[in-house]
């Protein structure tokens, strides 16, 4: 089960402030190696993309590299790459992050840039057909040549029938096709701006410095005023239990998928959804869990089982368990295994031990990515991305633990309801 | 807005990592970095061999063998076994790789006497469970099925397979759906032995551990196992066998994926270094290399685009890829084609030479920021033979490439110029 690793007790503290325009700054101290990573987020991503031009936060992400006034397009990528930097970014449905990792001398060159490169943004239209054609490619690579991903894609817009998170991150093929340099600017007028950016330092450096540095670069930025504001339907209710099915013939492993919708970390139900998160890990939480040990390893009929739940989204979590079954089994038989077990620990409830496993393991997780100056990195700037804190960071495992097994009952038995559910079967032809 | 950015000076001094070099009162020898700033453990090891030891007609079994030694071992079935990782948050597992069988322990330092106690046993007491053995074999084999369409899958199969006819590497490491089901728990434990011997052993240790503390525990874990014997290093790499040739899978998908392969160089040849700087310039990781430019930036024809140099221990090649649209397939292989001549007659620039070397070393740190990276990057000179001392030295040999090196080193690879290509898709005009 991949959940969202969290941590605790750092040997610095991780410390916070915002400049003077607004842009907030998260540094984390590690002073281990000689290294940093130097992000920017944006409160932006896919399901801020206009009503017909999907895949737009995307593509921009993309059109980020082309180049600014001060920089045309790759002279920066030569710089890291001479300083042995590693750059790349990345896009999700409510952030759109840049980073790069390099020597710890090198931090103030990155800061530069991406000051510059937040306003600067400079391009022809000539770039602008072929990198169409890259993130054409890239959706082909993922979605066109993988029957699981169709279905991916498929599956999470029936479980959100309105929101844009049932719109793939990527976009829809003949909406990205339509997509043009005045979309790309538009976008990018409205969302890089200093009140809606986040810069996280994480490595060799300390709050001390990351503040100089950052009033001598990214201070330089004008505020626009205001943040600007995220425009998203509200996904209801869903009142009925939806079936999503593909049949393909280079499906030789047939995979079922279960979701419901979840509240999420800011929605004011964050109690339900550190519940949730247990639920996630005693039902999926690898080869203890309840799923796979009553599917895989008792009745033999799944190969695998797993749960995935990530609560920190801004306006609705989805839930998701998957499994496939092991050759020869009838899909009918273990959809009929998962219902019943999943039935099962809806009247019951987790065993203590399972509880107290579960704890343990989301606990350790977070003690496990203080390892990681990068992974600290994304755990913070995600978090900040969609509206929590680094408090709420902070306290994460304390929160987990505090969870009463009542609760845990409560928020299955409230979200994992067969009749708000949707189910995805891939099969064969 | 800005000044140019100064150019730094070349740092070539190497990570200040500490290896301490530990051995247990039984004559086993490892590798330790001391951190005591987490209270946690990283432990990498590997044993010679791996895929490569699999019978010829039982292909799939050390990928099996390493799925299952956490299944059950000594008095804990798989329950039991798994129950007492979970309630300490044990991480450990293996992975049979093409030249080594390889695994790997993390622990909180609290829970180490469990965590070593599980480690012993997965080695020296696998029991390999008739239900167990069903389980790993159906998850296998239902990995298989789900990759019996992939079309990266496919093509990298359809490489090695075309590569190495006749020989261990040319077959898929995690065997085939008939293998796989053939296989049973009593050749199981006749191979797990030979797979697990101390003859090619490495072993690397990075966290809150003291030296003497680990030298005492190294017997417990390794000491039991039968000792082996080495494996003679082949004096000149296996040959590539189809070179010259392009073989099209037909896969009913819109991008074709593409796969190259050409004579590389072995880790030991005194070339490896300058290659290593030629195929940076060529399509290294960063966003500046020959193949990124010319195929994904000017042309759009591909979202990724890449090389590598792949020294295995028996033979050596310089391997690409990339996906591209069917009706482009064609030209993407030209453009590749056309960039691995020109840097064999006309070499690299002298400026490009410079900028990969800035990148290979001073990216190098990046690799040692975690302890698991610390880890598996030790562990990965300990296999190809280098001393911890290589750390402190790798950063001076890459400064003293010359660009008449890396010229000499196109020429040798990419001067003769056929090439392996495998695709899988619906290409027009490649073949």
């Amino acid at each position: 089960m991949k959940s969202h690793a969290r941590q605790t007790g750092l040997a610095e503290p991780v410390e916070s402030f915002r400049l003077d325009n607004g842009l907030d700054v998260v540094v984390v101290s590690d002073r281990r190696a000689p290294v940093v990573t130097h992000m920017v987020w944006y409160r932006n991503g896919s399901a801020d993309d206009p009503a017909g031009k999907s895949g737009i936060a995307h593509f921009l992400e993309h059109l980020m590299f082309k180049g600014t006034k001060a920089w045309p397009a790759g002279e920066f990528s030569k710089i890291v790459a001479g300083y042995g930097g590693q750059e790349n970014a990345f896009t999700s449905y409510d952030y759109t992050a840049y980073f790069q990792r390099v020597p710890k001398e090198h931090l103030r060159a990155m800061m530069d840039y991406e000051a510059d490169r937040m306003t600067g943004l400079s391009f022809d239209e000539s770039v602008v057909a072929p990198e169409r054609d890259v993130v054409l490619e890239e959706r082909r690579m993922r979605v066109d040549s993988d029957p699981a991903a169709q279905l991916g894609e498929e599956f999470s817009a029936s479980l959100f029938f309105h929101h844009p998170y049932g719109t793939p991150i990527i976009g829809w093929e003949h909406e990205i096709e339509r997509l043009n340099r005045d979309d790309a600017f538009a976008y990018y007028q409205r969302f890089y701006t200093p009140e809606n950016a986040i810069l996280v330092v994480a490595g060799d450096t300390d709050a001390a410095e990351v503040r100089r540095l950052a009033e001598e670069t990214y201070g330089r930025i004008a505020a626009r005023g205001a943040a600007p504001v995220r425009e998203r339907p509200i996904e209801p209710e869903p009142r009925a239990s939806r079936r999503v099915q593909l049949n393909d013939p280079r499906v030789q492993q047939p995979a079922l998928r279960r979701g419901w919708l979840t509240p999420t970390y800011t929605s004011g139900k964050a109690e339900e959804v550190f519940a949730l998160e247990l639920v996630a890990e005693i039902l999926g939480g690898g080869t203890t869990s309840r799923l796979y040990r009553r599917l895989c390893v008792e009745d033999e009929v799944a190969a695998g089982a797993s749960a995935y739940f990530m609560g920190s989204m801004v306006d609705r979590a989805a839930f998701q368990l998957s499994v496939s079954p092991r050759p020869g089994v009838a899909m009918a038989t273990l959809e009929g295994g998962l219902d019943e077990a999943l039935a099962a620990f809806l009247a019951e409830g987790p065993t203590e031990l399972e509880l107290a496993r579960a704890r343990t393991r989301l606990v350790a997780e977070t003690v496990f990515a203080r390892d990681n100056q990068a992974s600290l990195a994304r755990i913070f700037g995600s978090a900040l991305a969609v509206g929590e804190t680094v408090a709420d960071v902070l306290a994460w495992p304390q929160r987990i633990e505090a969870v009463p097994r009542e609760a845990v009952v409560e928020a299955a038995r409230l979200y994992l309801r067969p009749d708000r559910s949707v189910t995805g079967l891939l099969l064969p032809a | 807005m800005n000044a140019p950015l100064p150019t730094p000076k070349l740092n070539t001094a190497g990570p200040a990592i500490a290896v301490q070099t530990v051995r247990s009162p039984g004559g086993i020898e490892a590798w330790l970095v001391e951190e005591h700033s987490l209270p946690l453990i990283a432990v990498d090891f590997a044993f010679d061999g791996g895929c490569s030891r699999d019978p010829a007609d039982a292909a799939g079994s050390a990928y099996l063998i390493s799925g299952l030694l956490d299944e059950g071992a000594g008095d804990l079935d798989a329950e039991a076994f798994q129950g007492r990782m979970a309630d300490h948050a044990i991480g450990l597992g293996f992975d049979a790789r093409r030249d080594d069988f390889h695994g790997y322990l993390q622990t909180l330092s609290s829970h180490r006497d469990t965590a070593f106690e599980l480690l012993g046993l997965a080695l020296n007491k696998p029991r390999f469970d008739a239900d167990a053995v069903a389980r790993v074999k159906a998850q296998i084999v239902a990995g298989l099925q789900r990759q019996a369409q992939n079309p990266e899958a496919l093509c990298r199969n359809a490489l090695y397979a075309a590569a190495f006819p006749g020989h261990a590497y040319g077959r898929p490491e995690k065997g085939d759906i008939d293998s796989v089901s053939r296989l049973e728990a009593p050749a199981l434990h006749a191979l797990a032995p030979t797979l697990l011997d101390r003859a090619g052993l490495r072993i690397v240790v990075v966290g809150d551990i003291v030296a003497d503390e680990l030298a005492g525990r190294l017997d417990a874990l390794f000491g039991g196992l039968s000792a082996g014997s080495p494996r003679p290093r082949p004096a000149a790499p296996l040959p590539l066998q189809g070179l010259g040739q392009t073989h099209v899978l037909d896969l009913d998908v819109p991008q074709t994926v593409i796969r190259f392969a050409g004579p590389g160089l072995m880790w030991d040849d005194p070339d490896f270094i300058p290659a290593s700087v030629l195929n940076h310039i060529l399509g290294g990781s960063a966003f500046t290399s020959r193949l990124f430019m010319e195929v994904r930036e000017k042309r759009g024809l591909a979202y990724g685009v890449s090389s590598s140099l792949l020294p295995l221990r028996e033979s050596a090649m310089l391997v690409g890829g990339t996906a591209t649209r069917n009706d482009r397939a064609a030209e993407s292989m030209k453009v590749i084609r056309e960039e691995m001549a020109k840097l064999a007659t006309e070499g690299p620039t002298e400026h490009e030479v410079e900028e990969a070397k800035r990148y290979i070393i001073g990216s190098y740190p990046l690799r040692f920021d975690t302890s698991p990276k610390i880890a598996g990057e030790l562990l990965n000179l300990a296999l190809r033979g280098d001393t911890p001392d290589f750390l402190a030295t790798r950063n001076q040999r890459f400064a003293a490439v010359t660009l008449a090196d890396v010229k000499r080193v196109a020429g040798r690879l990419f001067g003769q110029p056929d090439l392996l290509v495998e695709a899988v898709g619906r290409p027009v005009g490649l073949a």
